[in-house]
């Protein structure tokens, strides 16, 4: 399978004065592939290294030592950086801080636009975004009269007009509500399936990483632990002791363990655990 | 300290083309020491009510009585603001001062007390969030996220406030962060008396935290009642756009494949021990 991002020996020092001491390792000489087409979640208490790791993947940031490519091209080459920056578009915290119009579709445009492209194709762009979001019928909204689910699905609608094949969302959901929150994570899905875009999910909540295909797990600048929710969400004490948390029914798995219960460990939805316990029925 | 809220209606830009109402006759009594969770999604007026609380927004109609005091019919409001402290959203964007310190203390500052008093508050304020007093006269842009949101916390938590509300406190901390503010807000809560107001978007937080929970949607009171009461209500709190912990959903689930547990449980440690005497009595049987 396509390779969509690589990261090489990524090493990313921040330096926050001259001397010695200043200096911070954020990233230790990492590796990680994202294959083309996945939906990926990346989780990690604060400080660990996730949102350092994500402003590589579209060359905001360039790696201190090591190499990050995106589809193929390297970060370093600043010749690259317009193609990089539309493969692979951000989404980031606050929805407040990312909408520029006063107008919902003239937001959307606003990146086409800056590439120079003609107005009818422009147009084209912006209703597929807007369609994209199921946000159609809001184009000639104020943002500001918008819920913040709502300008969140925008702020995506505004990266999908750029064309990428590859969306990073950083702690998109940190400040919406439940339902604004299941609405950007449905269309974050709904991208991913039928529009075949590689999503990376970075997020707090459990309950959205369970629904990645693959879950990385960032500690220390490091990857704790990487593979499928199934894996990785079993590693109940190491989660917990990294300062993350698990789904309710996988905790409850896995205290039902440890009282001398034989259940598997990998249960990560209502549903599996309902199938579980019925079947003593 | 108590408070009674009666018959509050709020119209925000009232007599202009803005005009939108926000509050709606909403009725509630908050007891003494009690620890109350305000739900309900974006609009639905949680923050609106909140500010009436001390003062900072007036009802278009009804009145808000502190402590005995009608806080509507009050012209001169800072008592009762001393008394109510709100800690808002994201309250680390309020910090502005060059130490911590000076932050924490610029409340009690304005209260004109003595030195030596201001200086007792901040370090007790510190001492509560959790924060060792050694970093004191370091900027607050040197700390981390959860740390600068703790000291915006003991910068309210330093004029001794009566009533602490808390608006979204966690909102965008690591669930370790959020842990660790949530149990300083409960050991707030049990030690020093204080009546505790939590707006959360978190139904595990709240179900973990509170004894009585005022569900808000389209500026009304729309359920209130001891969590156990408020979350059997699924459908409801789903149709408003809201929703229950994950182990309440799993326990309804059970329950409608036959299997007998109490419709009220909250927790996880609560499922774990009705579903190990289910699961121990059909071993049994």
């Amino acid at each position: 399978m396509k390779k969509i991002i690589m990261a090489k020996d990524l090493t990313f020092v921040y330096e926050a004065g001259s001397d010695e001491n200043s200096k911070k390792i954020v990233l230790d000489g990492l590796n990680i592939d994202i294959d083309e087409g996945k939906f990926v979640a990346i989780i990690g208490h604060n400080g660990s290294g996730k949102s350092t790791l994500a402003k590589h993947f579209n060359a905001l940031l360039i790696p201190t030592e090591g190499d990050v490519y995106v589809n193929g091209m390297n970060t370093k080459d600043t010749s690259h950086l317009w193609d990089i920056r539309q493969t692979a578009g951000m989404v980031f915290q606050n929805p407040d801080n990312q909408l520029v119009a006063t107008i919902v579709e003239e937001d959307v445009a606003f990146g086409p636009e800056n590439l120079g492209i003609d107005p009818e194709e422009i147009r084209e762009r912006v209703d597929f975004a807007l369609n994209a979001v199921d946000m159609y019928k809001y184009r000639e909204f104020a943002p500001h009269m918008l819920s913040g689910g709502q300008k969140q699905r925008i702020a995506i609608a505004g990266v999908i007009a750029m064309r990428p094949q590859c969306i990073i969302l950083d702690e998109p959901t940190a400040m919406l509500d439940p339902k604004g929150r299941k609405e950007v994570i449905k269309t974050i899905q709904k991208l991913n399936k039928e529009n075949g875009i590689t999503i990376i999910l970075i997020t707090h909540f459990m309950e959205e990483a369970v629904l990645a295909d693959r879950v990385i797990v960032m500690d220390n600048g490091n990857i704790a632990l990487d593979g499928t929710p199934k894996d990785v969400f079993k590693e109940v004490k190491m989660l917990k002791d990294l300062g993350l948390d698990v789904p309710q029914v996988t905790e409850l798995a896995y205290k039902l363990k440890q009282e001398g219960i034989d259940i598997p460990t990998e249960i990560l939805t209502v549903d599996e655990m309902v199938r579980f316990i019925c079947q003593y029925k | 300290m108590s408070i009674q809220v009666e018959n509050i209606s709020f119209v925000y830009n009232e007599g202009t083309p803005f005009e939108s109402v926000a509050l709606k006759d909403v009725s509630f009594t908050i007891e003494d020491n009690e620890f109350v969770g305000i739900i309900g999604h974006t609009g639905s007026g949680k923050s609106t009510l909140i500010q009436h609380l001390n003062g900072l927004l007036k009802p278009t109609s009804g009145r808000i009585i502190v402590n005995g005091i009608d806080i509507t019919a009050k012209k001169d409001l800072k008592e009762i603001r001393k008394e109510v402290g709100i800690v808002f959203q994201y309250p680390e964007h309020q910090l502005f001062e060059e130490t911590i310190y000076r932050d924490i203390a610029f409340g009690p500052s304005n209260l004109g007390l003595s030195d030596d008093e201001i200086e007792k508050r901040v370090y007790d304020a510190m001492k509560i969030v959790g924060l060792d007093i050694k970093i004191k006269d370091m900027s607050p842009f040197e700390l981390s996220g959860g740390e600068r949101r703790r000291v915006a916390i003991a910068g309210v938590l330093s004029m001794m406030p009566k009533i602490l509300i808390l608006d979204e406190p966690t909102a965008g901390l690591d669930p370790k962060g959020r842990d660790e503010i949530l149990y300083q807000i409960k050991q707030i809560h049990q030690r020093y008396k204080m009546t505790t107001i939590l707006v959360s978007h978190s139904m595990e937080d709240i179900a973990k935290l509170v004894n009585k929970i005022i569900v808000m949607h389209d500026g009304k009171v729309s359920l209130i009642g001891t969590p156990r009461e408020v979350f059997k209500n699924v459908e409801k709190l789903e149709q408003i756009g809201l929703g229950v912990p994950q182990i309440t959903y799993l326990v309804r689930e059970l329950r409608k494949n036959g299997i007998e547990l109490p419709d009220d449980i909250l927790t996880v440690d609560e499922a774990k021990k009705y579903i190990l005497e289910y699961l121990r009595g059909v071993d049994n049987a």
